[in-house]
């Protein structure tokens, strides 16, 4: 039912408003770079530069050009992902809520932390490069563990 | 193209992957942006109303708790949308404030559930594990990609 009514709206107004999150996790690339790229390309559109990135809104084609945009200046270590409230939106910004991580922030924190990992990996897949072998230590047994435990007391 | 539901539901890392590879990924965050910019349903902050843990009871039983049910009417319909799946288990940021953990439990346990081409793998930790991750999920997309042309 609620597809149907935004399909509804979206009909009327011709225009589906999108926010996406551009994460860099580049060495080469910084925030600022990607900005001014977006300003250099004169399209109306909303920007907002963050420290792990920037906030691209506006209509759904036009913010999908733009981020293609932006992940080609290094594609392997730019990120890109949708993301429910618009810039500035009461209900998240930090600066109606009386400061303070928004929610939602920590778990980016977290992922932003994996993309260094995430993008060379991403380099070593283009280059063919299969992956190492890995020998993961295994989950030690419930019965072993109450065997541990009953036998220190 | 196929819709491939991810989880953790609203992961940067997975959402990127599923596009990157020529995908759509069903994820958290669009179905949140129905929610708070949907003209017509209007229960601030978030737009969740007394209508959610009603449409929850298709994926839960009516003695779970409301917040399960509640969450459920977002994720049950993406995972009745979903044509193939990424599981990441052991993701360090789905305990705690992704939500709780019996939504999570369940949610992968419908995912299991439907016969759609599934990938399951571990949370990365190192870089050896972050290459084999890649390359699992990138192959994985790949593969939907074939059948599709088949």
């Amino acid at each position: 039912m609620l597809s149907s009514v935004t399909e509804g709206i979206l009909m009327n107004n011709e225009e589906d408003i999108i926010t996406k999150i551009v994460v860099i996790g580049s060495d080469s690339v910084l925030p600022i770079d990607a900005a001014m790229k977006v300003y250099e390309s004169e399209i109306s559109i909303t920007i907002k530069e963050t420290c792990f990135g920037t906030m691209v809104t506006g209509p759904r084609t036009v913010v999908n050009k733009v981020v293609d945009e932006l992940r080609a200046m290094d594609k392997n270590h730019i990120f890109v992902k949708e993301r429910g409230f618009h810039p500035g939106d009461e209900r998240r910004c930090r600066s109606v809520r009386g400061g303070g991580p928004r929610p939602g922030f920590h778990y980016l924190r977290e992922e932003v932390q994996m993309l260094p990992i995430i993008g060379k990996a991403l380099d070593a897949y283009d280059k063919h490069i299969p992956p190492t072998e890995i020998h993961r230590a295994k989950k030690i047994e419930v019965k072993k563990l109450k065997e541990i435990i009953e036998s220190n007391l | 193209m196929a819709k491939v539901i991810i989880y953790p539901i609203n992961s940067l890392i997975l959402s990127d992957l599923v596009e990157r590879f020529g995908h759509k990924p069903l994820a958290m965050m669009e179905k949140i942006k129905e929610k708070v910019n949907t003209v017509g349903v209007d229960s601030p902050p978030l737009n969740i109303t007394a209508v959610e843990p009603k449409m929850g009871l298709k994926y839960a039983a009516v003695e779970v708790p409301a917040g399960v049910r509640g969450r459920m009417a977002i994720v049950g319909p993406m995972i009745d949308e979903a044509e193939a799946a990424i599981i990441v288990n052991e993701a360090s940021m789905a305990f705690g404030c992704m939500g709780c953990a019996r939504t999570n439990e369940l949610t992968k346990y419908l995912i299991r559930q439907k016969n759609i081409p599934i990938l399951e793998a571990e949370y990365p930790r190192s870089e050896e594990e972050g290459q084999e991750f890649v390359y699992k999920i990138a192959e994985f997309l790949r593969s939907l990609s074939t059948e599709e042309r088949t």
